[in-house]
């Protein structure tokens, strides 16, 4: 797609692209191609010198087992996270469909937590199940279970896919929400009078109709857990207790941290981005992100 | 449709209250925690009702800061999460919209190069190149400072995408008929491209405002000096979970300031902020 | 003011496409000059190369004494009124009016000086204050035109400015654009495909077709004597009925086996040499049997209130008469259609142009 009309001057567009391109060399390409660079090199322990090492740098980051851990790890987080943001979200988007009082109210009281900064996220869940002066804690522990997110793993999961559930169901929502409503009326009724149920409806004719947006969504949520969740992961365990809620991004960060050992920090980094492409890629074959060229 | 089940509209509102409260609870209890004392909150004495300290609390934390911050106090976090967040607003919007009529309205050789340059830093978010950008950064000179804190996360390609997208739907008569009154690609540009966008660079500046102030990661990395850290950050430091000496009420306190700007941002703002969101996902 | 000449002006379009194909005209000071021709025939490439809008790919534009091939659309002196209006949105009515004139400087109050005026010849007046976006679409039209008058420019361009209005409203802009023409006195080109406001409007009509110019002349000319086949059935409506025939003598022509007279006939076309022959559906005289003749067989008839038309075969061509309502009763089967020889046009199959005495 072009423009018919435009301006002829040889010089005028490179000044306007000037600033973008020169920061995203600056700030984007140098930095990946260092990184790419980095994960085929290995540095002395003073971090003096370093040799070229081809793969090894990947070799034995596959030989880790704490990688692996970090992939199943990012693998639940991630799940847990779509499975339960994206059910909440279309629960709630599916009333807030019907023609109510109060609609647009709220929508606003449930869209606004997409504003809270992941790791003030972190922060509030786990004020509420600290183990000692949490308040949802409490309940727990008269329960009989010992809660105890600092400690047990599985806590510390289960609070982390909360947290960053609360913050992503805003978001999930609103999509549903749009989605729903871009389903012509007509259709739905087209149903009713074959005799339809609403609940039937919904599976048979709404859901499939939406399926588009749940899987942009599922593709969102993942994208977002596997890099935003970053610093709700800093805030409530720090990758812990014993790195077993470090996902694979905090441990580029948490490898390579007081300049670690950054060639495995560099190729982890690598990998990432081979992931983030597959997600690009993904979400452009399969969404119909309009973009030309 | 006519379809008259009160129960489906009583089921819709029950289950959207229940939503608000889950949603809302957590902020709930921090704003709770934010008007308590040190021990009723640690003893886990704390009740669902407001207590008398919010005086106390809000002003120690605005104004004086606790000894895990350095001192320093969270109204000037706040000030350099301002800052932070109005730069890279700022910033994106400036340049993605100039690389964008670049794009659009002008012809040269490395046109489509320049567009598959920019698209392509959609897949290199921060995260997978941590530590070349930040040497990068230090090799500058710039740890420490408000352009380090900056400058490397205003170049995107979504604003650019967004703006082009935009400038397509221009008809091609409005640049005609500009040059035909004797503007050039600079009035253009001011008097006719910039006026036909405003609701868009609204709606960009409002995602991207809460994304700036919401960064974390990158904040974490370059700023070592207390005076310069963001608010998201200097929570982050108020506690350390193991800690029993964590004075939750002022941890508290500081969350509900950090969420408070963007969130009002988004429930005054919604129209675009919905605009927004949507745009730059299309 | 000025007139318009164009050259041998070609237009090559990227892919090797030719939309224009070396047109040459002369447009004079104050006149005004229709483009028509069906769709994609080049008429707004040609327009717009006119404007500066489009690069020219060959021959030379000019404005008055000056060649504008390399001038800026903005420097050419001209002013354009666009299809869908192009008003820019975010301004308000005086603001559209007055945008140009800001641009070369013109001083404060004699902006507002003509912006007045020219709002007061159009009647916009007070909508001075309100955006495009709260005017009807006739509204808008008027605004476009006070945006080209402001300028005061030596060549006014419209390209099918009256195509997004309804057809009332259509026809009374479009007396309204030419009542002011003729006050303003600007050489005026315009581009339409609709035949009704090309001859209503032009002084000079210009009928183009691949590119190419037809045939230029005043209105009356070229309906009264087209040069080639796809003028004669291009301007007219209903158009030209063709028939096949043959010459049979100086002056006579065979059609169907049946003769008729030809006033306007190619001196020295030998007897049995094919022609066409055109007939229009509202200069055949139903019903009277005169000189020449022709029979058709009625297949329906179309009522259009004031007049009738028929439509039937002559001599295994399709064929239509116009006739005024009653003239002739709406159960008739069989014509018969008398021709006067001056109204006969004749062409060659093969070139498809006019056959009339040089
Ligand atoms: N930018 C372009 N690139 C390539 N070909 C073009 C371009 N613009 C127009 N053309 C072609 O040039 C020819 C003439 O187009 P033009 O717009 O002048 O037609 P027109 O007579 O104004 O038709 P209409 O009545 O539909 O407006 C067409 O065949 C068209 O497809
Ligand atoms: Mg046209």
């Amino acid at each position: 797609m072009e423009k018919r009309a435009i301006f002829s001057s040889k010089t005028l567009p490179y000044l306007l692209l000037l600033p973008q391109l020169a920061i995203t060399f600056i700030f984007f390409y140098w930095p990946a191609s260092q990184a790419i660079w980095q994960s085929f090199l290995l540095e002395d322990a003073f971090g003096l010198s370093s040799e070229f090492v081809g793969f090894e740098n990947y070799r034995t980051l596959f030989e880790q087992p704490e990688y692996y851990r970090a992939m199943v790890t990012t693998a639940v987080f991630s799940t847990a996270v779509a499975i339960l943001s994206l059910s909440c979200a279309l629960l709630l988007a599916s009333q807030a469909d019907k023609q109510l009082r109060f609609g647009q109210g709220y929508k606003t009281l449930l869209i606004w937590p997409y504003a809270v900064a992941p790791a003030i996220a972190g922060v509030l869940w786990i004020f509420m199940f600290h183990p000692t002066l949490g308040m949802v804690s409490r309940p727990i522990k008269t329960m009989g279970i010992d809660w105890n997110p600092m400690l047990n793993a599985n806590h510390a999961m289960i609070l982390l896919v909360f947290a960053a559930t609360w913050k992503q169901i805003s978001y999930n929502f609103l999509f549903f929400l749009a989605g729903l409503q871009a389903i012509p009326k007509s259709v739905i009724e087209a149903a009713a009078i074959d005799g339809a149920g609403p609940l039937r409806r919904f599976w048979t004719i709404v859901f499939p109709l939406l399926s588009p947006t749940t899987f942009f969504l599922i593709v969102v949520t993942v994208v977002y857990v596997f890099f935003e969740t970053f610093g709700t992961i800093d805030a409530v365990t720090g990758g812990g207790p014993a790195g077993q809620t470090t996902t694979l991004v905090y441990k580029v960060y948490s490898d390579g941290r007081l300049g670690g050992d950054l060639g495995s920090s560099a190729a982890q980094s690598v990998i990432l981005m081979l992931i983030v492409i597959g997600l690009t890629a993904i979400q452009f074959r399969y969404v119909e992100r309009k973009v030309q060229y | 449709m006519v379809e008259n089940r009160p129960y489906a509209k009583f089921l819709a509102y029950l289950v959207l209250t229940i939503g608000v409260i889950i949603v809302a609870f957590p902020v709930y209890l921090a704003v709770i925690a934010s008007t308590n004392d040190s021990a009723t909150i640690s003893n886990g004495n704390m009740s669902l009702l407001p207590g008398d300290q919010a005086g106390v609390n809000y002003y120690r934390t605005l104004f004086q800061g606790t000894a895990r911050t350095s001192g320093e106090a969270v109204g000037s976090m706040m000030v350099n999460s301002f800052i932070m967040a109005m730069g890279i607003a700022f910033g994106k919007i400036l340049i993605s919209i100039l690389s964008a009529f670049a794009v659009v309205y002008f012809n040269f050789p490395f046109r489509k190069t320049a567009f598959w340059i920019i698209f392509i830093t959609l897949m290199l978010p921060v995260e997978v190149r941590i530590y070349p950008t930040y040497k990068i950064v230090a090799d500058l000179g710039m740890l420490d400072t408000y352009t380090g804190l900056i400058l490397p996360l205003i170049a995107s390609a979504t604003g650019t995408l967004l703006f082009r997208q935009f400038f397509m739907t221009v008809p091609d008569e409005l640049l005609e008929a500009s040059k035909i009154d004797g503007a050039g690609a600079f009035r253009f540009f001011k008097d006719t491209l910039i006026p036909l966008s405003i609701t868009t660079i609204a709606a960009l500046f409002v995602i991207q405002f809460i994304y700036g102030w919401n960064q974390y990661l990158w904040p974490l990395l370059i700023t070592t000096k207390s005076s310069m850290q963001t608010v998201v950050i200097g929570i982050k430091k108020m506690l350390t979970t193991q800690d029993v000496l964590t004075e939750w009420q002022i941890a508290m306190t500081t969350a509900v300031l950090a969420m408070l700007p963007p969130v009002l941002v988004v429930i005054f703002m919604q129209r675009l902020f919905v605009k927004g969101l949507v745009e730059t996902e299309k | 003011m000025a007139g318009v000449t164009l050259d041998t002006v070609r237009k090559i379009y990227a892919g090797n496409v030719e939309a224009v194909k070396g047109v040459s005209l002369d447009i004079e000071d104050g006149s005004f000059c229709v483009l028509v021709g069906p769709s994609g025939c080049g008429k707004s490439t040609l327009l717009r190369m006119i404007a500066g809008l489009e690069t020219i790919s060959g021959g030379t534009v000019k404005i008055g004494d000056r060649i504008v091939n390399q001038i800026e659309p903005a420097d050419r002196d001209i002013a354009m009124v666009f299809q869908n209006y192009a008003l820019y949105p975010h301004m308000s009515v005086y603001d559209n009016m007055a945008y140009g004139l800001r641009n070369r400087g013109t001083p404060k109050d004699e902006i507002e000086k003509r912006v007045k005026e020219a709002a007061r010849i159009l009647a916009i007046e007070s909508f001075l204050a309100r955006k495009p976006r709260q005017l009807s679409g006739g509204q808008r039209q008027r605004v476009a035109m006070g945006r080209a008058i402001v300028r005061k420019p030596q060549v006014f361009l419209f390209d099918e400015p009256l195509s997004n209005l309804d057809a009332k409203l259509r026809v009374q802009m479009r007396v309204e654009i030419k009542r002011l023409q003729k006050a303003l006195g600007v050489t005026s080109i315009y581009v339409t495909h609709d035949q009704v406001e090309a001859m209503t409007l032009s002084d000079k009509l210009v009928v183009m077709s691949g590119g190419q110019i037809e045939q230029v002349g005043s209105p009356a000319d070229v309906y009264r004597r087209p040069e080639t086949r796809f003028v004669a059935t291009f301007i007219g409506s209903p158009p030209m009925n063709i028939l096949p025939g043959t010459v049979e003598g100086p002056g006579r022509v065979s059609v169907g086996g049946q003769s008729i007279a030809v006033t306007d006939m190619r001196e020295g076309l030998s007897a049995g040499t094919p022609v066409e022959v055109g007939l229009r559906p509202e200069d055949v005289q139903a019903g009277s049997a005169g000189v020449s003749a022709l029979t058709m067989d009625v297949d329906f008839v179309e009522e259009l209130g004031a007049t009738q038309l028929f439509h039937g075969k002559v001599a295994g061509a399709e064929f239509v008469v116009q006739a005024s309502t009653g003239q002739i009763p709406a159960d008739t089967r069989r014509l018969t259609l008398a021709i006067d020889p001056a109204n006969v046009h004749l062409f060659d199959p093969q070139t498809t142009k006019r056959l009339g005495r040089v």
